[in-house]
């Protein structure tokens, strides 16, 4: 007896615990839909193949499992490159998979066909091309352990369409196990390089740690509270880190870096020992490397070793899982009892130089942003598109639980955010998600509107709606003396678009409105839209300017 | 800047030379010298890179090369004993007469190998390390080098070590 690669595809991703997909059919990927169609995989139809790896990937950060999506070649395999490069930056276990043109045509510029695998190489962790029916039990199994283990990121399959059809024998073996020769990450730390930083922590006297998305991938939110505490040292995340430490934890500094707190920054500039934690010196959050935390000794713990080193010289370098490092250097440290001095110079910092709201009448989105914290209370999921919205958002709201922020950071991808959205409502049902969006961004995937009143996905979306590209309006105000170049955006009836889709919403002009309107969007059964008409020239403040130090911030101070 | 050989055990699969090559370009490393061949097992290939940087940015490379899900192992063989050769092909322009014997003379004393001889030229194959092969270069261009085909580098430890028994 046989059975066609199609179904033992499916029958792969059943085996690896998926439920639910994001895709879009085409011409060779039939088979694979047909077999889609009476199968217990749940399938989400997106608009845009882009929205479904972002959506892929939405699920993936929310649940902490692999994020599946599935387009057909040429064009549609073509369409996934963003989201893929998006979770290759920001390492989040993905599997993208894709309809290619029979073996016999492949190179033959046939009808819709792209090299999607020479294409995504330099934005996957891995990627095959499928000659074979008969070895998909095993690539499904690679793909999903090489996207899932060590530091997580996108993997691409590109199944040619006589390899869906293709014949195996039905008693084929799905593999238990997958081992590589060229794969081993390491968990665990190295015993001595732990010794020696657990040494520099006891004589530090002003430590800082420095948590990035590391933390939040491997699960080490608790292990990152419990150093802190142990060692009292106050903490900065990366905006990828949010969620790592509690937002009102008393040694939590917020975020670091370009739009970081000017507490968090000026801690890192005086540390005398800076403790990185799956984290990777990107640029955004080092501003100019040579003067990045100048009087500190660093440790760096990172499960890459590529990472550790590339920008900054590292003293204690350590490879290893954050989650495994943290617990075994948990369990060698003592407290230290240094720090108090510190501290109150920290919070110092904090209580001269905090995050500023105006507070003078007019609509402003920090204000919206903390007013959704507030109504949340940390609970459910927050996710932003791309620009200003996003920075507001890291900034003001209050995140208290890991995944329980999603932004595509490393990359920077405006339109990632809708169908991240949707992909997290998935994988959190009976969860609140929230999406803070900005009017650019939105219209980069507003077509998943249609995706979202379809399957009535419960995306509750918040347009900090100001008529500009506003990050970059910002940086044009700033250092192009206000030559607003391309950034003005026509006024858009976001209410009235979601109408068109069948879905609610409610536009807001008055501050006095945020709330209810906030409150309405929470209780409503089903998505919801809520237009708020923020100040329209609201800077991110503070800000480092490209190439400047962290201490060199401007604004969002008196 | 420093030279350093890497000698890089990968899986004999599709698309592996183009991944290693790929993570060069990417990451704006630039290639000396490229050498790709089977190895003394069947499922494997051995490539060998000639890279040139400072510290910092060749341990860059080898991480980075490390990544890569088909690349079994990077050996830096730089700084240790080792033999490292290239092969050329030279054809030069030599009538017979006073140009060809100078050839010939050249080709003895470089210990290079006649292999193909023409009505106006003579092909040479020499193998040595770079400088060598540079040195016979030099000398024949006088004659007019017609063509000139230069094998990447390929590099072994000494003794009883092997790249697959290091670290």
């Amino acid at each position: 007896m046989t059975t066609t690669g199609a179904k033992v595809l499916i029958e792969g991703l059943l085996r690896q615990g998926t439920k639910t997909i994001f895709g879009y059919p085409g011409g060779v990927v039939l088979p694979i839909y047909d077999v889609l169609y009476d199968s217990p995989l749940e399938h989400i139809l997106v608009r845009h193949e882009q929205a479904a790896a972002h959506a892929a990937d939405g699920y993936a950060r929310a649940s902490g499992k692999v994020g599946v999506c599935l387009a057909t070649s040429g064009p549609g395999a073509c369409n996934l490159v963003t989201g893929i490069a998006t979770a290759y930056m920001d390492s989040i276990p993905l599997v993208a998979l894709t309809g290619q043109v029979p073996t016999n045509l492949l190179g033959n510029d046939a009808f819709q066909e792209s090299d999607i695998h020479g294409i995504t190489m330099p934005v996957t962790k891995h990627n095959y091309l499928v000659k074979r029916a008969a070895d998909l039990p095993q690539v499904i199994a690679e793909a999903y352990y090489i996207a899932s283990t060590g530091r997580p990121g996108p993997v691409l399959v590109d199944l040619p369409k006589d390899v869906s059809t293709g014949e195996v024998p039905d008693d084929i073996v799905f593999p238990e196990t997958v081992s590589l020769r060229g794969y081993q990450p390491t968990v665990r730390g190295h015993p001595r390089q732990i010794e020696k930083a657990v040494d520099l922590m006891v004589r530090a006297e002003r430590p800082l740690l420095y948590a990035g998305g590391g933390v939040i991938l491997s699960g080490a939110d608790q292990e990152l509270t419990a150093l802190a505490e142990r060692l009292g040292a106050p903490v900065a995340t990366t905006m990828m880190g949010l969620g790592g430490i509690r937002g009102d934890h008393p040694l939590n500094l917020g975020m670091l870096g370009m739009h970081g707190t000017a507490y968090a920054n000026y801690a890192v500039t005086e540390c005398d020992l800076l403790i990185a934690i799956g984290a990777r010196f990107d640029d955004r959050v080092t501003g100019k490397i040579e003067t990045f935390a100048p009087h500190a000794q660093v440790i760096h713990i990172d499960i890459d070793p590529a990472e550790i080193g590339k920008n900054k010289p590292v003293d204690v370098p350590i490879v290893g899982d954050v989650k495994h490092v943290l617990a075994e250097i948990l369990q060698r440290l003592p407290g230290n009892p240094k720090t108090e001095r510190w501290l109150a110079r920290v919070n110092g910092w904090r209580a001269t130089h905090p995050l500023v709201v105006p507070d003078d009448g007019l609509l402003h989105p920090q204000a919206v942003v903390r007013t959704l914290s507030d109504l949340l209370q940390g609970e459910g999921v927050v996710v932003s598109e791309v620009g200003q919205n996003q920075m507001w958002a890291a900034q003001h709201f209050c995140f208290r639980k890991p995944r329980s922020w999603l932004s595509s950071g490393g990359l920077g991808t405006m339109g990632y955010g809708l169908p991240a959205a949707m992909g997290a409502c998935y994988a959190r049902p009976g969860e609140q998600v929230f999406l803070i969006a900005g009017d650019g961004s939105l219209q980069m995937n507003i077509q998943e509107f249609g995706t979202i009143a379809q399957h009535r996905i419960p995306v509750r979306v918040v347009v900090l709606n100001n008529q500009y590209l506003g990050m970059v309006r910002q940086w044009q105000e700033l250092f192009f003396d206000r030559r607003y170049a391309y950034t003005e955006l026509p006024p858009v009836d976001f209410v009235g678009i979601a109408n068109a889709y069948g879905i609610d919403g409610v536009r807001v002009n008055d501050p006095a409105e945020v709330r209810a309107a906030l409150e309405a969007a929470r209780d409503h059964d089903g998505p919801f839209v809520v237009d708020v008409r923020v100040e329209r020239e609201e800077n991110v403040f503070p800000m480092v300017p490209a190439g400047a130090a962290i201490n060199e911030m401007i604004g969002g101070h008196e | 800047m420093k030279r350093h050989t890497l000698s890089v055990l990968v899986e004999n699969k599709a698309g592996v030379l183009s991944r290693v090559t790929g993570l060069f370009s990417r990451r704006g490393f630039n290639i000396e010298s490229l050498a790709v061949g089977p190895s003394e097992e069947e499922v494997t290939s051995r490539i060998t890179l000639v890279v040139c940087g400072d510290d910092r940015e060749v341990e860059q490379v080898i991480k980075q090369l490390n990544k890569l899900i088909d690349v079994i192992k990077v050996s830096d063989l730089s700084g240790r004993e080792r033999v490292e050769r290239e092969l050329a092909m030279i054809k030069v322009a030599a009538e017979p007469g006073e140009a060809r014997a100078g050839v010939m003379q050249i080709a003895t004393i470089f210990r290079a190998h006649i292999i193909d001889v023409g009505p106006k030229t003579v092909t040479l194959q020499v193998v040595g390390d770079s400088e060598k092969i540079d040195a016979l270069e030099n000398l024949l261009r006088p004659y007019g080098v017609r063509e000139l085909h230069r094998t990447g580098r390929i590099a072994v430890l000494r003794g009883q070590k092997t790249v697959r028994s290091e670290k």
